[in-house]
């Protein structure tokens, strides 16, 4: 009895049931590569580890990184906790100042300890966003101007390839040396390290977004270009209407682009001018060299990787936001 | 997580009794938010402690401790006001302001601490140099190991055509001449420099080949062979006897018994800008130095903890505690005691003598840096521009009209005049008087003598 009606009442069921089965057997199929691949990945690198000494010791195998990971996080709680005493400390000294010197205007300073490893984040990428978002604005127009007068074009690009190729570090000393000849200023509303990383980053991160929105503004389809000549477009509204949507694509390939070379110049500027961020971060541990430096090193490695794939994921999920053909972006 | 509540509610009680105090005296801070610049070396720790003892909140200061990549960007901080003041080599005040390098005035209220410098070679240079060191009955090498057992290794490295390199950290660094004196003592000479020539190098008629590597990577320099050996700060000569990849031979107390180390150097018109500011600093200092030497050196594990944090030196505990806590490790397993390796405040360390400056300066002229002679005037009047023992005097008053220290623990500021008495305990056993530098630098075998000119 019990068996018929559930033989009975699954055959719509069953087709459920089935479907979700082979959801899941695609997914595993899927996703088993990956896992198997990462597996791979730590069982080669756990044996690599233990076969490499170095002067601080053993490689870092995966279980030492990981342990690092949770030292990180508890010494960031930690320096939180250790900040609000300081605050405390800070108020109370205020009203005590107060009480006997009543003209003193009390302030609260920010807190002076340490950066975790949660601020250093925290700088790299307000640091690369800014850079970025400049070059972006620079980059765009520019190469706007560039697609559209073949002659701006013929004039500019040796320049630009000549440039294009340049190393960060090149520019760095450049840049540093420039920032606090001209960037002048008794309580500057800038750090003079965040400029230099910055303006590295955008010097860097021009070249990638120029030539692509050139490219693409150049290659529009003649058919549209005659379009716009028939219709006598203005010359706003035929960028408007015309250039920029069929330039899109390869204007996001551009800032793709030049958002993977910001990040990556972002780093060696932090680690070469000790400028605060995680490129900071991984100069101080090698400089320290204890026994926890390279464990802490590989930490900072996969942050630095991980947050590189956000933001390329994050590019991305913009382009489909914005493309007008949303096949044309692909993940 | 306890200990820093229980530090906190101390710092707490120490605020409310102390600042009562001080009020009545001294006026509040003129600036208030500060930057000190550090290198990653175990004798920065005064500016650790006075940060985590809360002696700088006690002044009012709110400070921001920050390594530095290496002596010169820590100088041209200061100067360009980046950093409000920083742990600074004895040299450097007075090189920059007499204009040899960087160029700007700086002075010191507050000197760091004595000795805490090593001299390491290579284990192949070690094994050449040991079978020239006679033993002990216990069967261990003699000390203080003089440089004449290097010299026959120097001179092999000649006849093979190979040039013989050392690094030390800084041209006006004490490691540069310490490792010079060492040097020169053993009958090496060390190289001279002629700045009037442009040739800053400090390798004319060298027999060792001396180049400048930022203290961190000393060990790995030396790992890597474009060194033979090197003299620096800690951790980074016991740190080369755990990695077996060297092995120290001398430290500067055996060449220099209590010679100065650090300076906490400020530039003059910061002094001049914010002068309570600048006692105040020098107060916490001086706390600090205290705390670190106190009761035998009873707090000195507590401060190895604290420099073995990634923000400080960030060596492993181990590694830091070695020197700093009394010990000295020469030759794997060779520990001896050197309770004085590493003196923050006993034997008045913190007092900026003029003589201590004095010395340094003796060295620039005999290894060129000053190129031309000057009186023994120019050496005081340098000294006394750069050592600001008035304004160490006013702080160390001031601590101790509130009890926090007390007057036996400083020198007798009634009767004192900058100069210690002529000092013996140099390794070539020459005896060092402050009051007559010229006489002085004419004592040395090797070196630039009056009327010398390269």
């Amino acid at each position: 009895m019990a068996i018929a009606t559930m033989f009975n009442r699954s055959s719509s069921e069953r087709n459920v049931l089935e479907r979700m089965n082979q959801w899941v057997a695609e997914k595993v199929r899927m996703l088993l590569p990956a896992v198997l691949g990462m597996l791979i990945f730590l069982m080669l690198w756990s044996l690599a580890a233990q076969s490499i000494d170095t002067s601080l010791g053993k490689f870092p195998g995966p279980s030492v990184v990981a342990t690092q990971f949770s030292v990180l996080y508890r010494e960031h709680v930690e320096e939180r906790e250790k900040a609000q005493l300081f605050y405390q400390r800070q108020t109370k000294r205020n009203e005590l100042r107060i009480a006997k010197d009543p003209n003193y205007q009390p302030k609260i300073r920010l807190y002076t300890g340490k950066k975790t490893i949660v601020d250093q984040i925290g700088t790299s990428l307000i640091t690369v966003l800014s850079g970025f978002v400049a070059a972006a604005i620079i980059a765009i127009p520019l190469g706007l101007l560039l697609g559209l007068s073949r002659n701006l074009n013929r004039a500019i690009n040796p320049l630009m390839q000549i440039f294009k190729p340049v190393s960060p570090l090149a520019w760095l000393p450049l840049v540093t040396m420039v920032v606090s000849a001209v960037y002048v200023s008794e309580d500057p509303m800038l750090d003079k390290a965040f400029l230099n990383s910055m303006i590295t980053v955008t010097l860097c991160s021009l070249w990638p977004m120029v030539i692509n929105t050139s490219i693409g503004v150049a290659s529009v389809e003649s058919d549209l270009m005659n379009v716009s000549k028939v219709l006598r477009l203005s010359m706003f509204t035929h960028i408007k209407k015309i250039v920029i949507p069929s330039a899109t694509p390869l204007i996001f390939t551009g800032m793709r682009l030049s958002l993977g070379v910001a990040w990556m110049v972002l780093i060696a500027a932090e680690m070469l001018a000790q400028n605060p961020g995680l490129g900071k971060f991984v100069w101080d541990e090698f400089q320290n060299g204890s026994s926890a430096s390279l464990a802490r090193i590989m930490c900072a490695v996969f942050i630095i990787g991980f947050i590189g794939y956000l933001l390329d994921q994050a590019m991305l999920l913009l382009h489909r936001m914005v493309a007008w053909d949303k096949s044309s972006v692909n993940l | 997580m306890r200990w820093i509540k229980k530090l906190s509610a101390a710092v707490m009680l120490s605020v409310t009794t102390v600042s009562f105090a001080q009020a009545v005296e001294l006026g509040y801070p003129e600036k208030e938010e500060l930057t000190f610049g550090f290198i990653k070396l175990t004798d920065m720790a005064p500016i650790a402690i006075a940060y985590e003892k809360g002696y700088f909140e006690d002044e009012g200061l709110y400070v921001t401790v920050e390594a530095q990549a290496n002596w010169k960007v820590l100088l041209d901080g200061v100067l360009e006001g980046r950093l409000d003041g920083a742990h600074m080599l004895a040299g450097q005040p007075l090189a920059s302001t007499m204009g040899y390098g960087t160029t700007g005035h700086i002075i010191t209220p507050f000197s760091m601490d004595l000795n805490g410098n090593g001299i390491t070679v290579s284990n192949d240079v070690w094994a050449k140099m040991k079978v020239n060191i006679p033993n002990n009955a216990d069967g261990k090498p003699v000390h203080p190991i003089k440089a004449d057992a290097l010299k026959p290794v120097v001179e092999q490295y000649r006849d093979e055509g190979k040039a013989f390199n050392m690094g030390m950290v800084f041209p006006v660094s004490t490691h540069n001449y310490e490792l010079r004196y060492w040097l020169a003592a053993g009958g090496i000479h060390p190289g001279f420099y002629a700045p009037h020539k442009s040739d800053t190098s400090g390798q004319i008629d060298a027999d060792v080949l001396l180049s400048v590597t930022p203290p961190p990577q000393m060990p790995a320099t030396l790992e890597a062979g474009t060194i033979q050996g090197y003299c620096v700060g800690e951790p980074w000569n016991q740190q080369a006897v755990f990695k077996g990849i060297g092995v120290p031979v001398v430290t500067d107390y055996e060449i220099w018994k209590n010679n100065p180390e650090k300076v906490f150097g400020m530039s003059a018109e910061f002094a001049k800008k914010y002068p309570n500011t600048t006692v105040r600093v020098t107060r916490a200092l001086i706390r600090a130095a205290k705390w670190l030497d106190e009761n035998n050196n009873a707090n000195r594990a507590e401060a190895v903890k604290i420099l073995a944090k990634s923000e400080y030196v960030g060596a492993d505990e181990e590694v830091i505690a070695n020197s700093m806590t009394g010990t000295f490790e020469y030759e794997k397993g060779d520990i001896r005691e050197v309770p004085d390796f590493n003196v923050f405040f006993r034997y008045n360390a913190t007092y900026p003598y003029y003589s201590d400056a004095i010395w340094y300066l003796t060295q620039m002229r005999r290894w060129g840096q000053i190129s031309e002679d000057k009186s023994d005037e120019w050496y005081k009047g340098l000294a006394k521009s750069v050592y600001r023992t008035d304004i160490y005097e006013t702080a160390a008053k001031s601590l101790i009209s509130e009890g926090v220290v007390t007057a036996t623990e400083f020198p007798d500021f009634s009767t004192e005049d900058g100069y210690r008495d002529p000092q013996q305990h140099f390794i070539d056993n020459i005896v060092y008087d402050g009051r007559t530098p010229n006489a002085y630098i004419d004592k040395f075998k090797i070196g630039l003598k009056k009327g010398d000119k390269l």
